[in-house]
Order: structure tokens, then sequence, then C-alpha cells
């Protein structure tokens, strides 16, 4: 599968093709749809909770300079740093920086899709700094050499048969002769061989789900406590987030909280939800020397400034995807970017190019679904649509689209002729069908009928016989 | 307007215009058996959805002038289609808001257009206790109708009840418009998912309210030689089975 946005409709062929990928998302689907639901059943001001989350965050967005520079003055004040990162090569070069000033040689890594974003697991092993996923979902994939499919399931794409193959594969060699099979079993062998390198890494990085203005807290959520393993144990804990990720209070980040885990796995709360404020104090039993929290903006400032923002207030719940026809059929690699599904199809655009992205907003039915589940109301397809528009615009999309588009609209607009086309073309198109209601092949209509028949049409056109049912009354 | 009947327009859609005229027959009886006075507007011909969802904004905003003028007098317009009633309703005052000219005109189209299923039901009160019974017949949501009209209610009521149902009724065919052609494989797959899962009910007959969803699943249907049948809801409602079923042979 290609890294690359442009390649989906190729990309998305292949994983069509993939058995294995196709029954872990059919079992995906079925329990991330059914969960949400239930957990939503059961309180019942959900819809309230996410009308307030949302505002919040279109608060937090309309004087984002004013809580970033609040956060950046509580984290001072309780002994961190923050470092301000425009882009993904500074962020890289950041990390690398504070790294390299403790040696390290290690690096323990909660999940982060930002570090993700910014490839920064490829950046730190060129130079000779060995990052440990240690989220089991990242811990699989990092073993495949594969990127996330998903931005909560990263190895959702994989089945458990896959798994223990991998795990037995890499764990061979470090005195786990056997292969399991079994789900525990898989997951004890995983905790098993991370527990020795939480306490021999140098460096912890982690992301995070929230910033807190107030506190100069960063907040993560995890179901295996590797978080809290991986920011405790090393020296040093840098936490990598994007700038939206803020919020004002601790009060505000509870609210959050509460429609969170309920959107994105049907959770009331994640099993671990861990405040971070500062490095270890005098007194603490433990935590690390070093606090540093590293913001990055790489084009979420530009945004700020387009009809686009709304995107924005995404927390990252993934429910946009687990309600995706397109993404349940294609699968998350098939969109050759960081970042998938719906939110996807809107971010990567921005951050890397409408030009090389353009097939990912047009990778949609427009069914709303996804908009429909958004705890943060984000309107998805007004938002791809926006970038369809640019991309036409900017003739991005290919010419042959453009060019069909045109003649369509234009004998669309000229309604004579458009009806004097339907009287001379249903006809012949009738004839060639020849009773049998449908075509196997038509000219020009290979994407339809490669895979569909083409119904028929039935005759003459309604307005043809509607207008010849009148004509002789008058 | 008239206490009596209303001055309706019948607003085709191109699909049913070019591929099933015996929707627009059947809609206009149960219009006209509803107590509308019906007619068609000759000037009609796509309201412009293809490309306003394809990123052409300029010819979406000309098809919608032109849409727009030609139905602007009627008490109501209603349309045999979620997607395309929508696209008056909520798309077309969307993309002519900054309009000095025309942003007034386009609401007040919105505020008067109907999906048929919906006017039947919730305008004129359609009561369909005497029409025949429908039998094993699953109903299918169109994305549109369902999630930007609301669509849901109104077509099952008006079957009375006998509407099969699967679990999965408000997932959407894999039709989307230019998408079905643009990524065939997907658009497909998702196809082949919502068919396994209508099939399931035990449905011989699929009625839906788009005829793009209709068209897409009755063409693949065929292709796997599913023994389905797909027909426009308003042929189901008016009776009107007797016709060979979308993607169908002659008898």
């Amino acid at each position: 599968m290609q890294r690359n946005p442009a390649a989906f409709n190729a990309n998305a062929a292949e994983a069509l093709r993939n058995a294995d990928m196709q029954s872990a998302l059919r079992a995906a689907e079925q329990g991330f749809g059914a969960k949400r639901r239930k957990s939503i059943e059961r309180l019942p001001e959900f819809d309230a909770l996410c009308d307030q989350a949302a505002a919040i965050k279109d608060h937090v967005l309309d004087h984002l300079d004013v809580y970033l520079e609040r956060f950046e003055a509580q984290v001072f004040a309780t002994g961190g740093m923050v470092h301000w990162c425009e882009d993904a090569q500074s962020a890289r070069a950041k990390i690398l920086a504070l790294c390299q000033s403790v040696n390290a040689r290690t690096v323990t890594k909660g999940k982060s899709m930002v570090s993700e974003e910014i490839g920064l697991n490829p950046f730190l092993e060129a130079n000779n700094i060995r990052p440990i996923e240690t989220d089991l979902g990242e811990y699989i994939i990092q073993l495949a050499d594969e990127p996330p499919s998903h931005i909560i399931g990263p190895a959702l794409h994989k089945t458990k048969d896959q798994v223990s193959d991998l795990f037995h594969d890499h764990h061979r060699k470090l005195g786990f002769p056997h292969r399991v099979e079994e789900g525990e079993a898989l997951v004890g062998e995983a905790r098993a061989i991370l527990r020795e390198k939480y306490l021999s890494a140098d460096v912890g990085v982690t992301g995070a789900n929230f910033l807190i203005a107030e506190t100069g807290s960063t907040v993560i959520v995890t179901n295996e406590g590797n978080g809290d393993m991986t920011q405790i144990f090393p020296r040093m804990h840098i936490v990598l987030a994007s700038i939206e990720k803020i919020v004002p209070t601790l009060e505000d980040a509870a609210t959050f909280l509460r429609v969170l885990a309920r959107s994105a796995t049907g959770q009331e709360m994640s099993v671990y939800t861990t405040f971070s404020t500062g490095p270890k104090r005098k007194g603490d039993a433990d935590g690390p020397d070093q606090f540093h929290v590293v913001l990055l903006d790489n084009g979420r400032s530009r945004m700020l400034a387009t009809s686009q923002r709304e995107m924005l207030r995404c927390i990252r719940c993934g429910a946009c995807m687990n309600h995706c026809p397109v993404y349940m059929a294609a699968g998350g690699h098939a969109y050759g970017a960081t970042y998938m599904g719906p939110m996807g199809s809107v971010l990567t655009p921005h951050f890397d190019g409408l030009a090389r992205a353009q097939a990912l907003p047009f990778a949609s039915t427009f069914c709303g679904r996804c908009e429909s589940v958004c705890p943060m109301r984000i309107p998805l397809p007004r938002l791809m649509r926006e970038l369809r528009n640019t991309a036409h615009d900017a003739r991005l999309t290919p010419a042959r689209e453009r060019l069909w588009l045109r003649l369509w609209s234009w004998i669309a607009q000229r309604p004579p002729l458009y009806h004097r086309l339907a009287r001379m073309g249903l006809p012949l198109l009738g004839r060639l069908a020849r009773g049998r209601g449908r075509f196997a092949w038509l000219p020009l209509a290979s994407g339809w009928t490669r895979t569909r028949d083409f119904p028929a049409p039935q005759g003459k056109s309604f307005i043809t016989q509607w207008a010849a049912r009148r004509t002789p009354e008058k | 307007m008239s206490a009596e009947k209303p001055d309706t327009a019948l607003f085709i859609t191109c699909l049913a215009d070019l591929f099933r005229p015996a929707v627009g027959f059947a809609t206009v009886k149960l219009l006209e058996r509803a107590g509308c006075a019906v007619d068609v507007p000759m000037g009609q011909t796509c309201c412009g959805q293809p490309a306003y969802n394809s990123g052409d904004s300029t010819s979406a905003r000309a098809l919608a002038l032109q849409t727009i003028r030609l139905l602007m007098d009627y008490d109501y317009v209603v349309a045999p289609s979620g997607s395309c009633a929508a696209m008056i309703r909520l798309h077309y005052p969307a993309l002519l808001a900054g309009d000095p000219e025309w942003a007034e005109r386009a609401r007040a189209l919105a505020g008067r257009t109907w999906e048929l299923t919906q006017f039947l039901h919730q305008v004129m009160k359609y009561d369909a206790s005497t029409d025949e019974m429908p039998e094993k017949t699953a109903y299918l949501d169109s994305c549109s109708g369902l999630r930007e009209l609301g669509v849901s209610d109104a077509p099952r009521a008006l079957l009375r009840g006998s509407v099969l149902e699967s679990g999965d009724s408000d997932a959407c065919c894999g039709f989307g418009g230019t998408f079905c052609v643009k990524y065939t494989a997907v658009s497909t797959a998702i196809a082949d998912k919502k068919l396994d899962s209508l099939a399931a009910t035990g449905a011989t007959r699929v009625a839906g309210g788009d005829l793009g969803c209709l068209m897409h699943l009755a063409g693949r249907a065929a292709r796997r030689g599913l023994d389905l049948e797909f027909r426009h809801v308003a042929e189901v409602l008016a009776g009107e089975t007797q016709s060979p079923a979308i993607a169908a042979r002659d008898n």
C-alpha cells in the first residue's frame, strides 16, 4: 500500500482484496457502533454535553493566543518548559535536541498521533535513538513496520491470528519460544517485554488529549496504563501536542472527558486518565527530572482564519471513521496519510497540501453519518465540499471529470436542448437494451458497468410523455 | 393558494425523468389522490447536485437560479427524491447565502419544497389505508433524505408498517453520486454489504425514495444474480408494480 493520498483508489482496491483486513474491519465496525450507542443511551445529557464541549472549543479557538500563553506561564511556574514549533521539522529537531541533552539511547513512547504526523520514529532512528512504542496497538504495528490504520486503534486492521504470528516471530528470540493465541496471553507477553523497556528508557514521549491552561497540566487517557509508565520512569518527560488541544480549566477538561471515551470506545471513562503537571517535586515519590511540552502548529493557525476552522474542534475520538462506510470498506491505510476517515480527509489537505491530497475529500459518499456522530458537531461533509470546491477551482481534479461535469451542466442549463437530447437518446438506448432491462456494458460508463449492470431507461422521458399528453387537450 | 387544492409543482428529478418516468406518473397519481393540483413545469432539468458535490459551484449556482426561477411561484414543490429535495431545501440557501438578490428567494423556495413521502404524510395527511398493502418489502433509506430531511417515519407510515427492517437501515448504500463511478471498488463493496443485509430481512422487494441509490443497488444485484426487485416507493404506494422493476427484464 502506498503512503500517498493520491493512490487512494489503488490502495482501497488492495485493501478490499485483503481478507484478513476485511474481517478485522467488519469486527471493528460492529463493535464500535454498538458500544457507542449503548453508552450514549445510558447518558441522557450526552447531546447537551457535546454542545457544551463544542462551545468551549469555539471559545478557545477565538482566544487561542491567550490560553496558549497562560498555559505556557503555568508550565513554567510548575518547573517545566514549553517549546513552540511551527512545523514538523522544527518539532522533530527540538525533540532530538532534548533527547541528546540527556544522552538518550532509548525513548519509550505513549500513543501519539502528532508523533506520527511529524514522522518522529524514523527521525529518531536515523539519529541513533531507539523509539519503543508502549501502547499495545502501536507496539504491534511497530513490530510489523506499518503505520497506524486508525487514530485510536492503530492495529485495528490486524486479526488476532496475525498478531500471534507477529509476536511469535519477534518474541521467539526474547525467551518466549511458544506461539500464543489467546488475547490475554498475547497482552501478557507484550507487557513482560515492555516492562523492562520502561525501566531502561532515558526519555518518555507522550501525546496529550488535553492541555489545561489554568494549571499547565497535560492530560492523557489510556486503557493500558502504558502512558503512566512511559512518563514516570525516565529522567525526562516530553509531551508532544498540537496547539488546538488546549482547554481553559480543569472543569472544562472534565466535560471533554465525559464525551471523549463514550464517543470513542463506548466506555464511560478510559481506564487511566493521567494529569501531568511539571517535573518531580521535592518529596514526590516518582516522576521525571525534566518536563517539556513541545507545542506543534503545523498549519493549524492558518486554518483558524478560514471557514475550515471548525475542524480544529476535533478531539480525535474516531467516531467519524467508525461510522464511515468508506473507511470501513477501504481501511485506514488506503488514505495514505497520518489521519484517515472523514476527519483525515479534511485534515490531510491542510497538512500535506491539497495538490497531493485532493482525492481524499472526494472519497466520501456524503452520507452524513460522520457529522451525525461527531461529538464536536463538526460539519465534516461541508468541510469536504469546500475542499472539493477549492480543488476544482484550482484544476487539481482530473481534467476528464471536469469536462464531463461542464458538459452536463452546460446542457442542463439549456432546457430545450436537454429535452431534445433526451427525446433522441433515450429511444436509442432503449433499442440497445432490447428488453433485457439493463446493460452489462455501456460506452464511457465503465466506472459503473465494471461491477454493476446499468438499468436501461423505460422509454421516452417523463417530460416528453407529459408534454405529449397535455398538448392535445389545449 | 386555494383552500381546496394547493398548486403543487412536481420536480421530477433528472434520473426519474430520463430513466424511470413511471416514478413521475406514480407521483402525480399520489399527489392528485392526496388532493393537490399538480403541474409539471416544462423547463426543469437538473437541480445541480452533481456539480455542487463535485466542487463546481459556478455551475451549481447557475442551475440553482434556473430552478428557483422556475419553481418560485407554486404553493409547494415536491420531488420524488430525498437528495434533490435536500439540495433545494438546504443547499440552495447555503449556496446563495451571500447573494442579496437570490438569498431570500432561495430561502422562500426551500420552505415550500418537500420530499414526496414526507409531503404526503406530514403536509397532506395522506391516508394510505385503502391502498394495496405491500408484502415482503424493505424500505431503503437514502442518506440525504434520512439525515438532511429526517425522512424515516413518513415512508414507513405510508407503507403501513408492513416494512421489513434490517439492522443497519441508516447505513449508506455506497452510491454517493459521482462517487459511485469515481471510486468503483469501494462503492461496490459498500453496496454488497447493503444488499446482504437487505436480503437477510427476507424481503423480495426493496422500495426506496431515491433513484440513484436504487439504480446502483439494482444494477449490482442484477450483476450478482440476486433475486431482489427494486422500485421507487412512489410506484409501490401508487400500486404501479406491473411494469418491470428497475434493471429487470421485460416480461
